[in-house]
């Protein structure tokens, strides 16, 4: 009965906040409404019993990316130059009736969704009974979903890995510190 | 911030208690809920929380940008010479059940030094992209 007002109560703020970040204008409180929002999230994965994924969003999601589009913030936003925003010229009845569309087609898709726990779902009958029972005797690791990572999906950790080196690879060559050394060479040129 | 007196002794204060749990959660990834990836952003935050109170400069000084390259490319490297080591030993690419004397010890070893690959790589990574923005800041 707790776990369902904290599941309400969390979603009805996950809600709120949405449309909260929806109507801001200012970039830094939507950034931080993010933040609340991926925290929220956090809270709603731990009642769902997964802390792994909680784990995840509330470093992640709640503390490195807020950081992260606070930083770009900075680097983009000027305070001297304070823009008025135009009002976009054209009409929003188009969007809007193909947001509606999708909105609904989604709500009618969610009537063919197991239940949520359902001990029958399909994500339940592939090959999680298999890590469930196997995992202890397989690995000797308590935490399953650490097993699953770590050995059985081992391939695919990997590629994540390399997905992150490949990402501050990409940041390195954009933005990466060595520009002084460049204009140096250009000079050297010129 | 350099010169907010609280700011810099309670975050004196986080800092080592920030790095403490992130080596708890690296660590003790196979028993509790964590693993490499959130042990290496929990890391990194800490050395952000330093950064942003006592500035880059000092910063940098503490961990060389060029160290965080060579630890990035290190972790991956860990984690795919681990796979190697298991295709040495006469196993699968990334089967850690070869490395050591039984099945679930050679599982163990290698569930705990590929997350730590992950977590150094993933930790000098969060730094490279936070100080290659704040540096950028800086110089404009």
């Amino acid at each position: 009965m707790i776990e369902i007002i904290v599941e309400i109560t969390l979603l009805s703020l996950l809600v709120i906040m949405a449309f909260a970040i929806i109507r801001m204008r200012s970039l830094f409180t939507v950034i931080m409404l993010f933040s609340g929002f991926s925290f929220l999230s956090a809270g709603l994965f731990v009642v769902m019993d997964a802390v792994d994924v909680a784990f995840t969003e509330a470093a992640v999601g709640a503390g490195i990316s807020t950081i992260l589009l606070l930083a770009t913030l900075a680097l983009t936003y000027s305070p001297n130059v304070v823009k008025k925003e135009e009002l976009p010229a054209h009409k929003p009845w188009l969007p809007l009736f193909v947001v509606m569309i999708t909105g609904v087609l989604l709500i009618y898709g969610t009537a063919d969704i197991p239940d949520f726990g359902d001990a029958n779902a399909p994500a339940q009958k592939h090959v999680a009974p298999y890590y469930l029972k196997q995992s202890q005797s397989d690995t000797g690791v308590p935490n399953v979903v650490t097993a699953v990572l770590a050995s059985y999906r081992g391939f695919d950790t990997l590629g994540e890995v390399t997905v992150i080196f490949t990402a501050g690879i990409a940041v390195l060559i954009l933005i990466g510190g060595r520009k002084k050394d460049n204009k140096q060479e250009f000079d050297d040129e010129a | 911030m350099k010169h907010n007196l609280i700011l810099r002794i309670v975050s004196k204060f986080l800092i080592p208690l920030i790095f403490l749990f992130a080596l708890y959660v690296q660590f003790h990834g196979d028993f509790g809920p964590g693993g490499g990836f959130q042990a290496g952003v929990i890391f990194s935050a800490g050395i952000i929380l330093y950064t942003l109170v006592f500035g880059i400069d000092i910063a940098k000084q503490i961990i060389p940008p060029g160290l965080l390259r060579l630890f990035a490319s290190l972790g991956v490297l860990i984690y795919g010479g681990t796979g190697v080591a298991g295709l040495m030993l006469g196993g699968n690419y990334l089967e850690y059940g070869v490395l050591g004397s039984t099945q679930v010890a050679g599982q163990h070893l290698g569930i705990l030094v590929i997350e730590f690959g992950v977590g150094l790589t993933v930790m000098s990574v969060m730094l490279i992209i936070f100080f290659a923005f704040t540096e950028r800041h800086k110089e404009d």
